[in-house]
């Protein structure tokens, strides 16, 4: 399924972000896996709170990176994230 | 390069499992290693790959289940911020202590299933009747709200019920279906010449995994693990020896990776002698294949050699003799032949007569 802008998107219940002290680095943990997120990332998947929509995250990270290309990386993260089974999407 | 920190760690509680795959990944001579850990020493264990930097802890056994402080286990390990992950048999799994995994804060469990046909899964698995069982526990693990990956080890007496198994772990509503090919270490190479599938079977078994790959994307993930036997490359095993994953054995030994006993002449730590952080960096046996400076030729000046690290050491101890060679499953490796002779076995001269994993095969294998 491809991601909509009107979709509010959220983690997976099998999905868990964590802050790794050791590395210093944000990770995505789920069954068999773990991803180390870039600060984008991080970011994007912060605001997954089952109440944002996808444009309503791309509002918020337009403003606080000053950057109205946001919307690309939103979209694209949360797409493969979705094709993995990460992220779970409500319309 | 500094020596990168540990991602996950595999806690093999017990060697002891009411189950007899003749593909177990437990040492052949799993017999001879007893007194297991207390549950004060998992706990410590955990705590020590915690502060090393493990953020994964894999549950397994033998049978986990058979602790009866797998809960108080898990308990510690999610307290310190770890994923935890439960492999069983199912066999032993109810309704109560589904409810008190759950409770523990287990975040995944994964269910074995031999097949989807029931009689021969109960074969495989030793002959008992046990895959209704495994069919309850794959239930009670979805009432009780777990994400459930079921996994399926395969090899050419089910891998021709492919189609028939994804609809198995369909209809049981599994996040995730764990396809591994059988891997021709311990157990299993002893047993492969009834285990090993034919070319044509592997490759309508891909066909198969493919079209259900796209037609349930997003809904179960499905992984395939090709068998290295028929790919032209070897498996990255490990993703690198001593990079990302260590092993905790039931009697405390630390591995590199759960068969890696089966290589002899290597000298494993014990935690009770030695500390977590202390045997992933300094000791002999993980400095031993860290990294790329001690690969042979041809891997050496190889393009591959950061992607596969030469394959397998505890294939290329097992079939050659010599851990530091080549892995045989490579098409390049010197040694590929090993590999080809089985495979034209597997077209011409199959066995059917298995080997199964019971503590007296294990004390003749010791």
């Amino acid at each position: 399924m491809p991601i909509a802008p009107a979709d509010i998107p959220r983690l997976a219940d099998k999905a868990r972000l964590k802050w790794d002290a050791v590395r210093e680095k944000h990770l995505l943990l789920f069954p068999e896996g773990v991803l180390v997120l870039n600060q984008t990332a991080h970011d994007i998947l912060a605001l997954c709170d089952g109440r944002r929509t996808v444009t309503d995250i791309v509002a918020v990270l337009a403003a606080q990176y000053q950057n109205d290309t946001i919307a690309g990386d939103v979209t694209g993260i949360l797409q493969k994230l979705a094709d993995k089974g990460l992220v779970k999407t409500a319309g | 390069m500094p020596t990168p920190h540990p991602y996950a760690l595999l806690c093999e509680l017990t060697y002891r499992c009411p189950l007899q795959c003749p593909y177990c990944s437990n040492p052949l001579d799993f017999a001879r290693h007893a007194g297991e850990l207390t549950t004060d020493e998992w706990r410590s264990a955990l705590s020590q790959a915690a502060a090393l930097g493990v953020v994964q802890a894999h549950f397994s056994g033998g049978e986990p289940l058979l602790r009866e402080d797998v809960s108080p286990i898990i308990r510690h390990a999610r307290q310190l911020g770890l994923y935890t992950n439960l492999s069983t048999g199912g066999t032993l799994l109810t309704e109560k202590l589904a409810a008190e995994l759950r409770d523990a804060g287990l975040d995944s469990l994964q269910v074995s299933i031999q097949d989807a046909d029931a009689e021969n899964s109960d074969r495989m698995a030793g002959g008992l009747p046990s895959f209704a069982k495994k069919i309850a526990a794959a239930r009670l693990a979805r009432q009780a709200g777990f994400s459930l990956t079921l996994n399926v080890v395969l090899h050419r007496q089910n891998i021709g019920r492919l189609g028939a198994i994804i609809a198995m772990a369909e209809e049981l509503g599994a996040e995730r279906l764990e396809l591994a090919n059988t891997q021709f270490n311990g157990w299993a190479l002893k047993n492969r010449a009834a285990l090993l599938p034919a070319r044509a079977q592997v490759e309508t078994a891909a066909g198969i995994a493919r079209a259900a790959q796209q037609r349930l994307r997003g809904r179960m993930e499905i992984l395939y693990v090709l068998p290295d036997y028929y790919e032209q490359f070897p498996k990255a095993c490990l993703h690198g020896w001593g990079r990302v994953f260590l092993t905790v054995a039931a009697d405390g030994a630390v591995l590199p990776c759960q068969t890696s006993r089966e290589i002899r002449g290597l000298k494993f730590d014990n935690l009770r002698n030695r500390s977590l952080d202390d045997i992933w960096f300094r000791s002999e046996t993980f400095c031993k294949f860290r990294g790329t400076d001690w690969l042979p030729e041809p891997c050496q000046s190889c393009p591959r050699k950061e992607t596969d690290f030469g394959g397998c050491r505890c294939q290329a101890f097992l079939l050659i003799g010599d851990a530091t060679a080549t892995d045989p499953a490579c098409s390049l490796a010197p040694r590929h032949d090993l590999v080809a002779q089985a495979l034209a076995q597997a077209e011409t001269a199959p066995a059917q007569e298995l080997i199964y994993r019971t503590a007296a095969a294990s004390a003749r294998f010791t």
